[in-house]
């Protein structure tokens, strides 16, 4: 099993770098992770990213995008609530990059 | 952190294809080289734990070691040994091969990859030269000589290897003279694959899933509810009605199972938004269940005892509710599963029925073993007695192919039914050719659980002759949109239309009824389900929904 090393720990990743155990999460680490990715986490990623862990403690599944973007446009507004911007944030995909950063597990099966 | 290989560019791929070139070593001579972006990240020990299968423990495909226990090579023999007396086909299939070669070129696997490992009658040969050595007589005395080797690590890995380039299609079984199905080889090597707990993370997590929770993608009961209920919120929006679909009823008439990826991925939501108001608009007596919650079984990628295993949920839920019978969505390998096992797995409970519709009185005879009827001959057979109301010009911005499922196609012979349903509701239907439709579908390329991200340049390598087909419509007609019955297809699909033939979309025949069909009292239709405006219909423009 890959580790990643942050702060003195060796922390349980999957061959793509999903964190294995939800509660070795912090806020700390997602920054860290970003910053492997040349990328500085700013107010708007944070709402998207509070956004999945609160979804994912409600439901226990990262959400769709069809729905991240429903939830977003409820909450946040139609100039957020759209994919378009939710990919400039996140540019390899707010499924897969945003649900890293919160630390959520990769969904499987017929998707 | 890595990240999953990415594919080549198109041109390539198809730059790297060359069928005339011959190997220039023997083939038992040439090792198995395991290429990033060809095969799938070994299965997390959690999920072979939560089923109890054997050895658990960490280890990565990619490793030089695999963490077998010491007698793993008595064990694999042991395996093949049990099967050889189980299956009587599969003796058969290792027996009678006279490597005509007629199977060589019909595997899309090989098509994509040149790589003669692909060819059917050498995949299979990986495990026939093993069973010669150890089981046959002249095997065991002439060794190399009649075709037998040494059973190996390196050949254990091979056998693994190319076990997951393959997706049990059975396209190859069609042309082979003999008949022999390729793909029951694979369930074999797979099922011995297992009995070393090294099968894949991407089927064993469903697998865990699905024992735990009822569904691969581990939704719990509230999540499905809220899914579908933000379906029925768009169906409002669209439609102007209010659909309000029942969970885990007791005393419906029917039980409706379809595959998770329905409730969770676009676009299979579209398709159920399809089922939901078809249901609606016949007033079917039917419910949703949260606890059988998966019409697909990557169990079957694993071992028939685990589909069996998997499977348990649906008969006893149509029992605990009481309901006549089942009705399965839009899925593939589920329904080669339903039909050809289930009812041998469990016996159907007493208080199911004969399958009748009940809004035509059809009697399903084909179903009365199982009881279960697979929703697009249901729909088939309402549109012929014109139970519903179609207007096809909705789709008129759609021009429309049918991708055959293999399971669906070649398992289970729906050829017509999917294509009646398409023609009534969709004005502009186009056939792709015909070696490449029907009983010689070309498969998706990342089927029997190869759909995953790590393995994208096999999945675009094998998608290659279908995309290919497609393409040929898509220039010659103009065809915009891939339709298919089934849920790995839907997830599939996208994607290798997206590297192949961008500009095609994809769909469930499902998601194309929804579209067409005329509901008592709905509003006028200004979207699609995906709620892009409708041609001819304006509407202010918002809301880009691109993937």
């Amino acid at each position: 099993m890959p580790t990643l090393e942050f702060q003195g720990k060796q922390l349980e990743v999957d061959e793509e770098g999903y964190l294995q155990n939800l509660d070795d999460w912090s806020p700390e680490l997602a920054e860290f992770m970003a910053k492997q990715d040349g990328l500085e986490l700013t107010n708007e990623h944070w709402e998207i990213i509070n956004f999945l862990r609160d979804y994912y403690q409600k439901y226990q599944i990262a959400p769709m995008i069809k729905i991240l973007v429903k939830e977003i446009k409820k909450t946040m507004g139609p100039e957020k609530g759209n994919t378009k911007y939710l990919y400039q944030l996140f540019p390899d995909g707010p499924a897969k990059q945003a649900c890293r950063y919160a630390g959520l597990p990769k969904p499987t099966g017929c998707v | 952190m890595a990240k999953a290989a990415k594919p080549p560019k198109p041109e390539e791929i198809t730059k790297s294809l060359d069928y005339k070139k011959t190997p220039e070593t023997h083939w038992m001579d040439t090792p198995v080289e395991f290429r990033p972006g060809m095969y799938c990240y070994g299965t997390r020990p959690k999920y072979l734990e939560e089923v109890g299968m054997p050895n658990p423990r960490e280890w990565s495909s990619a490793d030089e070691d695999w963490k077998l226990p010491e007698n793993w090579k008595e064990i694999v023999l042991e395996g093949i040994a049990d099967r050889l007396n189980k299956h009587r086909s599969f003796r058969l299939f290792m027996d009678i091969c006279v490597r005509c070669g007629a199977c060589a070129d019909k595997c899309h696997f090989y098509i994509g990859t040149g790589d003669p490992k692909n060819m059917p009658v050498l995949r299979a040969e990986l495990l026939r030269s093993v069973y010669r050595k150890y089981f046959t007589t002249g095997g065991k005395l002439l060794g190399r000589v009649a075709g037998a080797r040494e059973l190996t690590m390196d050949v254990f890995k091979e056998l693994w290897y190319y076990a997951y380039q393959c997706t049990e299609c059975r396209r190859c079984s069609v042309f082979c003279p003999y008949g022999i199905d390729t793909a029951e080889i694979t369930i074999m090597v797979r099922e011995i694959i297992n009995l070393l707990g090294c099968n894949t993370d991407w089927i064993m997590g469903p697998v865990a899933n699905c024992y735990r929770k009822g569904n691969h993608l581990g939704l719990e009961p509230h999540t499905i509810q809220s899914n579908i209920e933000m379906m029925c919120d768009d169906i409002e929006e669209i439609t102007g009605i209010r659909i309000e679909p029942t969970f885990n009823r007791k005393g419906a008439e029917i039980l409706f199972i379809t595959p998770s990826g329905d409730l969770f991925g676009v676009p299979g939501v579209y398709t159920c938004m399809g089922y939901l108001m078809l249901f609606h608009e016949l007033g079917l007596d039917y419910t949703w269940s949260t606890y059988a919650s998966e019409g697909g079984n990557f169990g079957f990628f694993t071992s028939l005892e685990m589909a069996k295993r998997l499977y348990y949920k649906v008969y006893a839920e149509a029992e605990r509710l009481g309901v006549k019978w089942i009705l399965g969505g839009e899925c593939g390998h589920m329904w080669r599963l339903w039909h050809q096992y289930l009812a041998t797995f469990w016996k159907p409970p007493d208080n199911l029925e004969d399958p009748v519709s009940p809004i035509t009185g059809t009697k399903f005879e084909h179903a009365n073993s199982s009881k279960i009827v697979h929703v697009v001959e249901f729909t088939a057979d309402l549109i012929r007695h014109g139970k519903i109301k179609l207007d096809p010009s909705r789709n008129d911005h759609l021009k429309v192919t049918f991708h055959d499922s293999c399971n669906t196609s070649r398992g289970m012979g729906f050829f017509e039914e999917p294509r009646y349903v398409i023609k009534s509701v969709c004005n502009h239907f186009y056939e792709m050719p015909e070696n490449t439709i029907r009983e010689k579908t070309f498969c998706c390329g990342s089927g029997s659980g190869l759909n995953s991200s790590e393995d994208m340049e096999l999945r675009m390598r094998g998608g290659l002759p279908r995309a290919n087909a497609v393409r040929y419509v898509h220039e010659r007609y103009g065809v915009n949109m891939l339709a298919n019955i089934c849920a790995i297809d839907r997830a599939a699909l996208p994607t290798l239309m997206q590297y192949w033939v961008p500009g095609v979309e994809v769909c469930g025949v499902h998601e194309l009824v929804g579209n067409a069909l005329v509901m008592t009292g709905e509003q006028k239709r200004t979207m699609d389900l995906r709620m892009e405006p409708l041609p001819g219909v304006e509407e202010e423009e918002e809301g880009e929904e691109e993937e």
